[in-house]
This record gives structure tokens, C-alpha cells and sequence, in this order.
């Protein structure tokens, strides 16, 4: 399940509760297929509901960051857990996907262009 | 103080509908062991790891096989074996290596054995190409509250 939610330039999307193989590609078909419709520039991956996620949400996140960089966007993560927060930083995502405290912080520096 | 060593075989249909249950049995057995909230999540993410590569690598996502978990609660070792009759690995140590994928058309990461290795105390992984695949984990749990 997941919630998708769009502020000018921003796709929010909102993902619960877990992310796995077979959640993953749902989302990525849902969210590839709002996005192609929608004039969004950038993604925003809101983690507050998310309870699990293992490295398929990594590719997952790596896959719509390459949609969003197509369009001169960008994609943030925001509200991560403790525990994502180590998968985060195991995979070396940090190096091209910021993470931030809040949906606030994140927006901010997508509109910002960061 | 519960001494004797508790064992269970799970039988799981080979879709990926099934990963989220095999991380909720394995969390459940490793409950009297007192695993903390980290713990948890290492194990869960670390099996999930594994079940995904019997699934999707072994067993080319074709639902009609069997991925077998073996766990093993001995004092505060757990130990879950996840066997596959699929595929196998050609070249076991290159497939460990960071970002090692033959799947990124499917958005694999190649993060699968990495994940495993920051998670788990061991990782041993034993294949034969067409015969099949058993990684086997090992963690000892509740180390953080109990002093090791
Ligand atoms: N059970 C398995 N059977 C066959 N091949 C496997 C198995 N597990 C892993 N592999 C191989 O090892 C590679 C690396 O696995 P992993 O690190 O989990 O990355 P990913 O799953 O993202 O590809 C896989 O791409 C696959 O080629
Ligand atoms: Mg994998």
C-alpha cells in the first residue's frame, strides 16, 4: 500500500509498511505510471510508514531516482527509520539520494534544487 | 535456564509473497532468545536477503518450487540454513562482491550478500550450478542487554 500525493514540481510518495521484493515492483509499476502522467520534476519517498525494507527497495529507489533525473529532477527520502538508516548507509545510496529529517527539509532542498 | 536446542523446518512455496512470512516465523523463533529491536530487524532483513535470492535467482521467479528453511535456536545462536534446488552460483566469491547483480533489468542492487554480511555474524554460502543453493546464517542474539 501506498499514497501518492503531488505539490507543483513534487510527487510525494508515501509507502506502508513493508519493502520487499513484491512490494517493491508494485510500487515501482504505481508510481513509474503517476509519474509518466503528472508534470513532476522530482520524486520525494516519504518513509514514515514504512516498517521493513531490505536492498529491493534500494534498486527500487535507484530506479525512480534514474525517472526523475530523465526529467532534470531529483529524488529525496525523509522520516527514515533507525534501522533503514543502516541499510542506508551499508548501501551507499547516500552518495547520490539525500536523506532528510523531514517531508519539510526534504521539499525545500528539491525545490531548491539541491 | 532453557538449555536444550530447538529446531523447525519450514516449507515455503517459491513467491515472492512469501518472504514477508518467513521474516515473521524466523523473528517469532528467535523470540526466547531475547533478541533486541536491532537484532531483529538484521535478522528479518538479512533472511529476507536470502529467501528473495532462492526465489528470484534460484528459482527464476517460477512459483511451482520449494524454498526450505531450516532454524536452529541453540542457547542464544541462531542459525537459519534457506536451501534451493534452483539454478545454483557459478562463482560463489564474485556474487558476494558489493553490487554484483545478474538481474538489473529487475532493479537489483547487488546488495543482497552485503546486506547479509553487515547483519549476520556468518555468512557461509555452499552452490553447485544446476543443483542448488544453501546459505546458511549465523547471529548470536540478546548480546547487547546481557553483556557478551
Ligand atoms: N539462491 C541463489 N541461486 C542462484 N543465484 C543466486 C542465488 N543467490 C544469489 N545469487 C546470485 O548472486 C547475485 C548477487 O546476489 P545479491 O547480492 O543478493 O544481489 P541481487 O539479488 O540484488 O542480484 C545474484 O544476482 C545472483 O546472480
Ligand atoms: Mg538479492
Amino acid at each position: 500500500m501506498f499514497h501518492i500525493e503531488i505539490q507543483g514540481k513534487v510527487m510525494t510518495i508515501s509507502p506502508a509498511p513493508e519493502i520487499d521484493a513484491h512490494s517493491a515492483e508494485r510500487l515501482r509499476t504505481s508510481v513509474d505510471a503517476a509519474f509518466e502522467k503528472s508534470s513532476c520534476m522530482h520524486m520525494l519517498f516519504d518513509f514514515a510508514k514504512v516498517t521493513f525494507m531490505d536492498s529491493s527497495g534500494i534498486g527500487m529507489l535507484i530506479g525512480r531516482y534514474k525517472q526523475a533525473e530523465k526529467r532534470g529532477g531529483s529524488l529525496a527520502i525523509a522520516n527514515m527509520s533507525e534501522e533503514m538508516n543502516r541499510l542506508y548507509a551499508i548501501s551507499g545510496l547516500a552518495k547520490i539520494i539525500k536523506s532528510y529529517a523531514t517531508n519539510a527539509e526534504a521539499l525545500a532542498a528539491l525545490k531548491g534544487g539541491a | 535456564m532453557n538449555t536444550h536446542e530447538n529446531r523447525i523446518v519450514l516449507e515455503l512455496e517459491s513467491r515472492t509473497e512469501n518472504v514477508s512470512l518467513a521474516r515473521v516465523m524466523v523473528a517469532a523463533f528467535a523470540t526466547p532468545a531475547d533478541p533486541s529491536v536491532t537484532e531483529l530487524s538484521d535478522i528479518k532483513t538479512a533472511v529476507s536477503e536470502a529467501v528473495t535470492n532462492a526465489i528470484i535467482h534460484g528459482y527464476g521467479d517460477n512459483p511451482s518450487n520449494t524454498v526450505r528453511l531450516t532454524l536452529t535456536l541453540s542457547q542464544k545462536l541462531l542459525t537459519v540454513e534457506i536451501t534451493d534446488n534452483g539454478i545454483g552460483i557459478p562463482d560463489v566469491p564474485c556474487a558476494r562482491e558489493p553490487l554484483f547483480t545478474t538481474l538489473p533489468e529487475l532493479e537489483r542492487s547487488g546488495l543482497g550478500f552485503t546486506v547479509m554480511e553487515s547483519f549476520m555474524d556468518t555468512v557461509d554460502v555452499i552452490s553447485t550450478p544446476n543443483v542448488g543453493t544453501t546459505v546458511t546464517l549465523t547471529k548470536t542474539l540478546g548480546e547487547a542487554r546481557h553483556g557478551a
